[in-house]
């Protein structure tokens, strides 16, 4: 069934904490990708309020206590957007922010994709697309067997969904009925080799889903007061029997004018002076 | 459903576990672990009767989780269960579980290190039949090559079970090769002392030490017997547990014999005797070194005893291979 949110009451402090981390989120991946001199910037950039809204306001965590039993999981099957999380990991206290400062280089533990063996606060490794949502689904159904209520966030990109196991994972999380299971799909309509509906295409998305037994909503993942409330609602509606799942609609490099939905930006760097400028034009905040 | 009385060797799947007395002592293991406070929680892939574990779901329905025919989903959501300190253990046939959940088994498992028990079962030939999708012939040797991952294969029902449980006190990832259930029994329980890498020497032999692994340990043990009633010394050593690798074994087998004959029930490349093979030369061990197993091929259809006498896999097979490398060392 696909179900229409609509905006609770949230406060305003609410809305501004979304945007000013999630330019935090898009700043730092600048500043992260100069150090490694290659990185994910667009990919990055279209999760930036989802991120922040995760992290800041829907997510239950406790600051310095990464691996907490009673915990909201978080995963990335897009893991190459990690640049964009270990800041605020770093900033929930999981790890020292100095850590940033070395990122990607030899002995630092904060890679292109996330390891949870040497990050923490990282709840799933990954990297290889399409088994993160297995996973979730399995977190989901030890929160069964262990009686915790916690949730599982699956943060999916869209041609993440050209892999088989996502569908296998789908059909189980809804035969099991594992309603704390949100995945997130983020629609940004690009992979690496051009736009996901000229590749293989993922259409129709919402229709998909509904038909393997999920909640699904629609959210402009840009709009930080819908984004912020829409995962809000998900996250606290304990009447859910299924899983639920998030079509949030992006743009792939979002925040920087030339880079937004331009094929080429899926992976690049920035030198100097086009740092400089994507700096300015991201605190201009446009 | 009519009920119809079967003739005596009638039977369906059901009925099988009777035949696979291993599979049973698998299940009642992890049922009894999970009475006793385990955090054990047993996954399947549409596959509960063949492994048995249907009887473990009948004591834990809720410690119990189908996957359906979807075998790399069970890996990974195995790897999200251990991740809040339970201790999954999902099974299949040993083809699919360590050749298309390879690189769930890669990244999911062993990269997070998760205290995940893979069993694969029916590894080897011993669905002779079926065909190549279902002989197992690699799985030793690709499970052998990713890091932190565990490799082990217990010789029969005893040991599987004492490997079962000495593995609910590891925190490593593991993965455990089985057959049919249907091995022949090589330990008593009040015998067996199963301790993770440390192999169980059978004899000292002078002549020859064949090296074993799981389903050949019982005919290697026949091989030996058969020999030593010609007045050879040949001594086999169970290396039930392929990785680590009980390198001193080796050592004592070569200071010992000089000559060393691996059987395994896998491809000759890259299993136990792959194993050996490089544990002799970075050792510099002054010892010969015959390798039995499959040859470097596909293996035919047949039923599994006549693809035994077939690779000379069973007893008179072993030690005929054996008399070879005794007339050549």
């Amino acid at each position: 069934m696909l179900v229409n949110v609509t905006t609770d009451s949230i406060s305003a402090g609410d809305v501004q904490r979304v945007i000013e981390k999630a330019r935090f989120v898009r700043e730092e991946t600048v500043r992260l990708i100069s150090i490694a001199k290659t990185g994910h910037y667009a990919s990055t950039f279209s999760c930036a309020e989802i991120f922040a809204a995760l992290y800041y306001g829907v997510m239950r965590l406790r600051r310095g206590e990464p691996d907490w039993p009673d915990r909201d999981r978080f995963l990335m099957g897009k893991g190459h957007a990690a640049v964009g999380v270990y800041p605020l990991l770093a900033d929930w206290g999981f790890f020292d922010p100095e850590l940033l400062d070395t990122y990607t280089r030899l002995g630092n533990p904060l890679g292109d994709h996330p390891d949870m063996r040497n990050v923490p606060g990282i709840d799933f490794s990954s990297g290889s697309l399409g088994h993160a949502l297995s996973a979730g689904l399995g977190m989901s159904l030890a929160s069964r067997i262990e009686g915790r209520d916690y949730r599982v966030f699956v943060l999916l990109g869209d041609g993440e969904l050209q892999e088989g196991q996502v569908w296998e994972a789908a059909m189980s999380a809804s035969h099991h009925g594992a309603s704390n299971l949100i995945a997130i799909v983020d629609r940004n309509e690009y992979s690496l080799d051009g736009r996901v509906e000229d590749i293989i295409s993922v259409e129709p998305l919402a229709e998909r889903w509904s038909s393997f037994g999920w909640d699904v909503t629609t959210v402009d993942g840009h709009d930080p007061a819908a984004v912020y409330s829409t995962l809000m609602d998900l996250r606290d509606d304990d009447r859910r029997t299924a899983p639920a799942l998030l079509i949030a609609n992006t743009v792939k490099g979002k925040g920087v004018s030339f880079m937004e939905s331009e094929v080429g930006w899926h992976l690049g760097y920035l030198a100097e002076e086009d740092e400089r400028k994507v700096m300015e034009e991201l605190r201009s905040g446009a | 459903m009519s009920r119809v009385e079967l003739q005596d060797g009638s039977w369906h799947l059901l009925t099988l576990l009777e035949q696979a007395p291993g599979l049973r002592v698998m299940a009642e293991t992890l049922a009894d672990m999970v009475d006793e406070g385990a955090p054990v929680v047993v996954g399947t892939a549409d596959l509960k009767y063949s492994n048995g574990l249907y009887r473990f779901q009948e004591r834990h329905p809720d410690r119990f989780v189908q996957f359906g025919v979807s075998e790399q989903n069970m890996i990974s959501a195995a790897a999200g269960m251990a991740t809040t300190g339970l201790r999954p253990h999902v099974a299949t046939f040993a083809s699919f579980l360590a050749l298309l959940c390879c690189e769930q088994i890669r990244t999911d498992i062993a990269y997070t290190a998760q205290p995940v028990r893979l069993i694969g079962h029916h590894a080897g030939l011993t669905l002779g039949f079926y065909g190549t999708s279902h002989h197992a012939t690699e799985d030793l040797a690709i499970m052998r090559s990713i890091a932190d991952l565990d490799v082990v294969a217990p010789a029969d029902p005893t040991m599987l079970g004492a490997a079962i449980r000495a593995y609910g006190a590891e925190d490593v990832p593991a993965y455990f090769r089985i057959g049919r259930g249907r091995e022949p029994v090589v330990y008593r329980p009040d015998e067996l002392r199963f301790e993770r890498g440390r192999a169980i020497e059978h004899g000292a032999g002078g002549d020859l030490t064949i090296i074993a692994t799981g389903s050949m340990v019982h005919p290697a043990l026949q091989a030996a017997e058969e020999l030593r009633q010609e007045g050879r010394a040949v001594g086999v050593v169970d290396m039930h547990t392929v990785k680590p690798l009980d390198v001193e074994a080796i050592v004592r087998a070569a200071e010992r014999s000089g000559a060393l004959l691996t059987v395994e029930e896998h491809n000759v490349l890259g299993g136990l005797g792959g194993a050996v093979a490089e544990a002799i030369a970075e050792h510099r061990l002054d010892a010969g070194l015959w390798r039995h197993g499959v040859p470097d091929e596909f293996v035919p259809v047949g039923p599994p005893t006549h693809l035994y006498r077939h690779y000379r896999l069973d007893g008179p097979g072993i030690a005929a291979r054996a008399r070879e490398v005794i007339a050549e060392a």
